[in-house]
């Protein structure tokens, strides 16, 4: 019978798949995680504790075919279960948080965003004797501007916003700046952010605007230079793009420098493009008011000091590590690629993203979903038009309804 | 017209299975392509095999479906009940409050369950998300088991309560056995939309508690692995066998009552 | 235990914690401000949106029709055949149903991409390549092809329950197929009809994840409005809220306008739901 003969395909298929599992298991290299002092991390063992941490995405090693999984390393050696979720921008990290219903204990927002939450209330300061590899952060990335007296954060890694690009689709040098996504001739081949601080901080700077600015003008004027933009954009994308890159979809789009090094490990089609006015950034560890396990959570972030950890998470999510120790257990390639590791004299005039005020991060909200949403404007009168359109369908076949009832 | 019906139907089932064929096709292939198939390999099935968070999240996924499941049969099964003896207008009013959960988008069901949690100060994880989930699936075991109520004739509980049965005998040996059908599907049908559920479940879950449907929406933002075209190979093989085997189950079902029917005959 | 109404009581409690204050929390988010005071300013502001609001029903109702379309043959081959090959054919129908809803929406990512599966085939066939994802185009056949079920199993259901006597009378007192199936055997499924396309339409207007994947973030839609406010990009619960609550709106309007093609109300009550 033809379900018998499924049924043995189906059974083959099962015993096919266990027997390769095992057979396999045997060959896993391993690269282990050695800590400074074990004995600090054997606190909570046996406690069952857990932390919500809270990520972006594709931003920790967790290669567990062959590399290391640094969330199960941190489970292995303290006994805490890391409950691992992850975002893919600040706006949406902040709506999660605001929306309240979740307590994580360890987030990773970026610089302006960090600013934003002390201003509002929502970190706690840090307890630095519970992090004594704090110490292994460069002094440049300690007492930044959002955080002056670095109370509420420790530096995960640092990058700069510039253009990958596939050499097979655009030449190198028609890329010289912002201006070439609004170049007619790449029409539906380029990708834009899907977030607004980034998509803004590109079009106020191809106005020679600056990204910090609040001037509300200048602002509506980026917005409509966005909304120019919108008909050549392919797609709007934040993690998305490492497929559509990879696989040759799009010629060009801006993204940051850590991810453009992964990409470009995996497709040699890929190159990097920094232009002279980007802006720089830095993510950092930071813990809600609201945390649950704040020892616990100065635990992981910790254990993410290490420089062994933080090499780790550099080598596989390709960004640039604010820790000498961690650089110095870098490949010497690495060290000289100049889209990870930027000249200095580049880095120097580059400006990071400042905190805006309330007003204008509405105005930037408000605008931003105008734009996504496209032809806004027109329609007010078309809805009341459509619903009046619904009404009298609706009392049409209702007349001839009853109608045809009566003449039953 | 006989050989068109036949290809039209033959279409439509292509079209509804190429995807499913590419999924499985693309789950062996040894790079990490989704449309370049360059070497025959298990390896992303191993891969998966030892992904935590999803195998976590498979747990996850049934106990949920399970509790909210059984919990919604029983609530929904006496609901059925009880409003089977309410008036005319009590009834329309609470049929069609039941009704809104069904007819209403998902969204809406997701956005108003976390904000009714907001509310109430309620944190995100398995509770809340059982108890949306069986928000929405008590209607559904409702309007599964009303019918069969409507349809049992009602003397033959009377005619157990005269012949000396208690109100509780008489439920279990004579009501339920003529609504089981209905309760069955009923939990069935919600077993199944938990499982499937995705937009609730992303509204009112938390970091503990993620269902698969939320951990596969979040896999496919990122950087894609072959691993979701394993966990897509494994589910269908799962949703097939569960479907032949129900479908044997029928056929001979059936050709016992044929049986049956051909031999003997003198207890109808 | 007939005559009894307790036991729908703990349910009620239930039904009006979890259905009724969950949508009257939409409402009041909907028509009140930041500050918590009453304002229409919301709702107002969701005109601003009107074009997502039409964009959204019209690509749900091309694909309401598609889908009616399709569909309505297949029901119709299928409810002929034996009753062997019907099961079947009714397994194979639902077996996609089955498999995740997100996973059936990413494969069409495969195929449909510039360099997916149908352009390589053009390109190797020598034609040039068509922009065929994040096209409006992409999300109306993401949606047919995850509801398609939801259309066919309604309409097969009430065709197989069809009086094939009538169909005869109609044949023997002289009318043509054409006639037959327009005047007898079409109005007879308009219970079918009505309950596949609600099963189409309403998910359809509310996606989000078909016009995300498909449709590259840029062809919005209400549900990706909605979700945006909420969980997304900008967090705006009383404009999400103001725009939950228009959409609900637009529903009830919908469902109001398909239950005049309901004569019976009685039909919800027998068959059970086909869910």
């Amino acid at each position: 019978m033809a379900v018998k003969k499924i049924f043995a395909v189906l059974l083959a298929l099962l015993t096919l798949v266990l027997s390769s599992f095992t057979a396999a298991s045997a060959e896993e290299e391993t690269y282990t995680i050695h800590v400074e002092d074990e004995s600090y991390y054997q606190k909570f063992q046996g406690q069952n504790i857990e932390i919500n941490v809270y990520n972006w995405g594709e931003y920790i090693a967790n290669d567990a075919l062959g590399f290391v999984d640094v969330n199960q390393e941190f489970e292995k050696l303290t006994g805490i279960k890391v409950n691992y979720t992850m975002f893919s921008s600040n706006e949406e990290l902040y709506a999660k948080m605001c929306s309240g219903g979740t307590s994580y204990d360890v987030i990773i927002p970026s610089d302006y965003m960090i600013g934003r939450m002390i201003g509002e209330g929502m970190l706690q300061k840090l307890d630095f004797s519970n992090i004594p590899n704090y110490k292994y952060i460069d002094e440049e990335y300690k007492n930044k501007n959002y955080d002056p007296e670095n109370e509420y954060s420790v530096p995960y890694f640092w990058g700069v916003v510039g253009i990958i690009y596939n050499k097979t689709m655009i030449d190198a040098s028609e890329i010289t700046g912002w201006d070439i996504f609004w170049d007619e001739k790449y029409a539906d081949n380029m990708l834009m952010f899907a977030n607004s601080r980034d998509a803004f901080a590109i079009s106020l700077l191809d106005l020679g605007y600056s990204f910090n600015t609040t001037d509300e003008g200048e602002l509506r004027e980026a917005a409509a230079h966005l909304s120019e933009q919108k008909p050549l954009v392919q797609a709007y994308v934040m993690d998305e793009i490492y497929d559509k890159m990879e696989g040759g979809e799009a010629a060009f789009a801006p993204y940051y420098n850590g991810d453009a090094i992964s990409m470009m490990s995996e497709c040699d089609d890929l190159d990097f493009y920094i232009p002279e006015n980007t802006s720089i950034f830095v993510d950092a560890f930071c813990i809600p008011e609201e945390a649950k396990n704040k020892e616990a959570a100065e635990m992981y972030i910790n254990f993410m000091c290490e420089p062994e950890v933080g090499a780790a998470n550099s080598i596989y999510v390709g960004y640039s590590t604010p820790m000498t120790a961690a650089w110095n257990l870098l490949d010497e390639d690495i060290h000289n690629n100049k889209a990870a590791y930027p000249d200095p004299e580049l880095l120097e005039k580059l400006d990071s993203f400042a905190t805006l005020p309330r007003e204008t991060n509405g105005l930037v909200d408000q605008l931003w979903t105008e734009i996504i949403a496209s032809d806004v404007g027109s329609g007010g009168w078309l809805l009341i038009l459509l619903l009046g359109l619904l009404i009298g369908i609706s009392i049409a076949v209702n007349r001839v309804h009853k109608s045809k009832k009566s003449k039953q | 017209m006989k050989f068109l019906s036949k290809f039209y139907v033959g279409l439509i089932y292509f079209f509804l299975y190429i995807p499913i064929a590419v999924l499985i096709f693309f789950s062996f292939n040894q790079s990490k392509s989704r449309t370049l198939f360059t070497g025959f390999t298990m390896k992303w099935y191993e891969k998966l095999f030892t992904n935590d968070i999803i195998i976590n999240s498979v747990i996850n996924t049934l106990i949920v479906a399970l509790i909210a499941g059984v919990i919604a049969t029983v609530l929904g099964t006496m609901a059925a009940i009880g409003i089977s003896a309410f008036n005319r207008k009590m009834k329309e009013l609470v049929m069609n409050v039941s009704y809104l959960p069904i007819i209403n988008p998902d969204i809406i069901t997701g956005v108003s369950l976390m904000l009714l949690f907001l509310f109430l100060r309620v944190e995100l994880g398995y509770t809340t998300l059982i108890l949306a989930h069986i928000a929405f699936n008590v209607p559904i075991v409702i309007f599964n088991v009303l019918p069969k109520i409507g349809q049992m004739d009602k003397n033959v509980y009377n005619a157990a309560l005269d012949l000396g049965c208690n109100r509780r005998q008489a439920f279990f040996k004579v009501m339920l056995p003529e609504i089981m059908p209905g309760v069955m599907a009923g939990f069935l049908l919600s077993v199944t939309y938990s499982f499937d559920d995705f937009v609730v479940s992303y509204f009112t879950s938390g970091p503990t508690s993620q269902v698969l449907s939320v951990v596969i929406y979040s896999m496919t933002r990122l950087k894609v692995s072959p691993e979701i075209n394993a966990l897509s190979t494994i589910m269908f093989a799962v949703v097939l066998i569960i479907l032949l085997s129900v479908n044997v189950f029928e056929i001979r079902k059936e050709k016992r009552l044929m049986q049956r029917r051909r031999g003997g005959g003198s207890w109808l | 235990m007939l005559k009894s109404k307790y036991p729908a009581f703990p349910y009620l409690l239930f039904m009006v914690i979890f259905i009724v204050v969950p949508l009257g929390m939409v409402a009041y988010f909907a028509f009140t401000n930041l500050n918590g005071e009453f304002s229409t300013a919301n709702i107002v502001e969701v005109a601003d949106y009107a074009s997502v609001i039409i964009r959204s029903l019209w690509m749900a109702f091309v694909a309401t029709v598609i889908s009616l379309l399709l569909g309505y043959p297949f029901a119709y081959f299928m409810a002929r055949r034996t009753t062997h090959v019907r099961r079947t054919m009714l397994m194979l129908i639902t077996l996609p149903m089955w498999m995740n809803f997100l996973l059936r929406t990413y494969a069409w990512m495969t195929i449909l991409e510039n360099n997916g599966l149908i352009n390589r085939l053009l390109k190797l066939l020598g034609f040039g390549t068509l922009q065929l994802i994040n096209t409006q185009g992409a999300v109306v056949l993401g949606m047919v092809y995850d509801y398609l079920p939801f259309m066919i199993i309604p309409l097969y259901t009430v065709l197989i329950k069809m009086d094939v006597s009538v169909i005869q009378a109609a044949q023997d007192l002289g009318g043509n197929p054409f006639h037959v199936f327009t005047r007898v055997i079409l109005p007879l499924s308009v219970p079918g009809i009505t309950t596949g396309v609600t099963m189409v339409f309403v998910p359809a207007v509310s996606t989000f994840i078909i016009s995300r994947m498909l449709g590259g973030g840029s062809e919005l839609m209400i549900g990706d409005l909605i979700e945006m406010q909420f969980l997304g990009n900008t967090y705006n619960p009383n404009l999400g809220g103001a725009i939950a609550f228009v959409l609900m709106v637009i529903i009830l309007f919908c469902m109001s306008v398909m239950n005049q093609f309901d004569s019976d109300k009685e039909e919800a009550e027998e068959g059970g739901v086909v869910l």
